[in-house]
């Protein structure tokens, strides 16, 4: 029997798809394990699972969860690794830029002044982002010098000390849509256009879900993207510019809901497929 | 005696769909709080976790 750790907060449709989807195989056992429930020892031996799928809602419970799962020799999917660089969007910035891979202009400072100076330089609008953060929360587009004065002092002032740590994206036009792609294993399965009359796109904030044909460019893309952060199941967020696609943000604990209608494909079974996969290697 | 579960926001019975499993989120009907399936024997509901800053995808 293969033993799959599930690693969740609360279920939401996606987990419950999930869940589902794990029921195809008989030799499989799905254990939920509760970031509110678990409790590590640190140093403890003993594999208690084939392999854990990360479904939980907070980032940093996953992240540290996954590193303690993998200390026990466990094989998570994704791994701490893959955690730790999709759940911080400067990392993610940083290994894009490692592989050469498209992606908007991007510009780090740690302080107002150099931050103003920066996005001077760039030119407006500009968009700030909290390194970690999902769902288009505390996005904010800055179209000139006092917005971006005013927000500045206010992330300084008012925020804890990793809103201080100034992200600032050169803003791209998206013309009402992005590219949200899913990359399962070493292949991408399928995307969705995500459009709203909001620059802010995300389908949590109302973005409206229809397909996007998988050309080759787009699944090349999205592959090396997902290789660069070590990915087995992510979501990339994707532009399409003048000059070809740039990659926004790529997501680890990816939602799927709302693209499995609009694309036809059965992503929970996708992935639930892959993490056997995975469980049954390292069972032996 | 009823074994509908109600809301504990607004009172309200909540009526579930289809398989109920713990930790699930339901949006009560009435007052479309979320709401998250703490037991199923006996079902119990509690108002869902608040979203904190480093929730998400």
């Amino acid at each position: 029997m293969i033993r799959i750790g599930f690693l969740h907060s609360v279920l939401r449709k996606d987990e419950k798809l999930l869940l589902d989807a794990f029921q195809a195989w008989p030799d499989v056992e799905v254990v939920p394990i509760d970031d509110r429930e678990i409790r590590f020892t640190l140093g403890e031996k003993g594999r208690p699972f084939d392999v854990v799928v990360e479904r939980c809602i907070n980032h940093s419970r996953a992240l540290h969860a996954l590193r303690i799962f993998e200390s026990q020799g466990v094989r998570c999917v994704n791994t701490s690794h893959t955690a730790w660089t999709c759940g911080d969007k400067l990392l993610t910035s940083i290994v894009l830029a490692e592989n050469t891979l498209p992606q908007p202009e991007v510009r780090v400072a740690f302080t107002e002044e150099s931050a103003l100076a920066a996005i001077e330089e760039m030119g407006y609008p500009v968009v700030l982002k909290p390194a970690v953060g999902s769902w288009g929360r505390l996005l904010a587009k800055v179209n000139d010098r006092d917005a971006a004065e005013a927000l500045l002092e206010h992330k300084t002032t008012l925020g804890s000390y990793h809103h201080s740590i100034f992200y600032i994206q050169k803003y791209v036009e998206k013309q009402g849509r992005d590219i949200r792609s899913f990359v399962i294993g070493d292949r991408c399965v399928a995307a969705i256009y995500r459009t709203s009359p909001h620059w802010i796109t995300n389908t949590a904030r109302g973005g409206m879900a229809t397909e996007c044909p998988v050309d080759a460019a787009l699944a090349d893309l999205s592959v090396r993207g997902a290789r660069a952060v070590g990915g087995d199941i992510v979501a990339l967020d994707i532009f399409e510019t003048g000059s070809g696609y740039q990659i926004n943000e790529i997501n680890y604990t990816m939602e799927f809901k709302n693209s499995i209608t609009p694309t036809g494909v059965d992503i929970p079974r996708l992935i639930a497929e892959h993490v056997v996969k995975v469980g049954r290697e390292r069972h032996g | 005696m009823s074994t509908v579960p109600v809301c504990p926001v607004c009172d309200a019975e909540v009526h579930l769909q289809g398989t109920t499993i713990v930790s699930e989120l339901v949006v009560c009907d009435s007052c479309s709080c979320m709401l998250e399936v703490r037991s199923l024997d006996p079902l119990q509901l509690a108002e869902a976790p608040q979203e904190q800053e480093d929730w998400g995808e």
